[in-house]
């Protein structure tokens, strides 16, 4: 019996949930067998730390934004809007 | 932690700012939310400057909309409706750009990692199971010089990836934007959405994975 939870899931389907896992959108069963699995399975607990991984490295990333000159057009363009507005 | 709170907890607040033509809440939304806008429009159309004027109709129309917005959806959801409206106009008018909702996503036979990586169904013990196990990354010490380099590899696994698996990446990942607002943004299911964001993540994992299995660090730089 417990030995059926464990082998339940093979690694080549744990690398297809993985995201729901992470995402807590697996249901308690599967969960139940990605845990068991992971107990048992160096291999895919190697690859869930490379996904943890993964996110950590991409969450680092700086991005653009827009540019200074843009944005100060974007505020001077708000306070016309407000004098003309208050000047109805 | 920063966009969601400001806008979310205090839409009705913001919109009194706003109005009152309160010009340090205007500043304020338009630095938390431009990033992830450029991110966003490019699901819609091919270049970043056209994105970048996408964004910046998007702020003019919040500008003179403002006093017309009334409260019925979040000020988020207003935004986001904005934006695809004008990137969705303008990508027409480009023609050779695609609308995001032409993305395949039900296309199935994208594997997170490449089936020869496993044993055969036909395997006596260990259908499935890994055959070539992943390694442990030989990552050096993180705010090495080898820390750049890094970063490098990783924007660019990401700017590799396919439009709407980046998209969505970029906003969940790097912009930390809930699964809801990704969903609301894009017009795309719970469940779609939980495909690109696995497909993208597994892509830049497997990009990685190249990159860190590199024996001797000093490799590196052929990746």
């Amino acid at each position: 019996m417990t030995n059926d939870i464990t082998n339940d899931l093979a690694c080549q389907e744990l690398v297809e949930i993985i995201t729901d896992y992470l995402e807590g959108t697996l249901s308690e069963r599967d969960r139940r067998r990605f845990d068991a699995h992971l107990m048992t399975c160096p291999g895919c607990r190697e690859y869930v730390e490379e996904m943890r991984t993964t996110l950590r490295l991409t969450g680092r990333l700086t991005t653009d934004s827009i540019s200074s000159e843009a944005r100060d057009e974007l505020l001077r363009a708000f306070r016309r809007m407000k004098a003309s507005s208050t000047s109805l | 932690m920063g966009s969601q709170t400001i806008v979310r907890d205090s839409d009705a607040e913001l919109i009194a700012l706003l109005r009152d033509g309160d010009e340090a809440a205007f500043a304020r939304l338009i630095d938390a939310y431009s990033a992830p806008l450029l991110r966003l429009a490019l699901a819609f159309v091919q270049s970043p400057s056209i994105a970048e004027e996408v964004v910046q109709e998007t702020w003019m129309a919040v500008v003179t909309g403002i006093g017309r917005f009334e409260g019925r959806s979040s000020v988020k959801t207003w935004l986001f409706k904005i934006l695809t409206n004008i990137a969705k106009t303008r990508a027409q008018r480009e023609r050779r750009t695609i609308p995001f909702s032409d993305f395949d996503v039900d296309n199935s036979d994208e594997l997170a990692v490449e089936a020869a990586r496993f044993l055969p169904a036909s395997h006596p013990q260990w259908p499935h199971h890994w055959a070539t196990p992943p390694q442990p990354w030989s990552m050096g010490p993180e705010g090495t010089a080898l820390d750049r380099e890094t970063m490098a590899v990783v924007r660019r696994a990401l700017e590799d990836l396919p439009r709407a698996q980046q998209v969505v990446v970029a906003l969940r990942d790097v912009h930390g934007w809930p699964a809801a607002d990704v969903c609301a943004a894009l017009d795309l299911s719970e469940a779609n959405q939980r495909v690109l964001l696995h497909r993208g993540r597994s892509r830049v994992r497997a990009v990685l994975e190249g990159y860190f299995s590199e024996a001797d660090p000093g490799e590196r730089h052929r990746v």
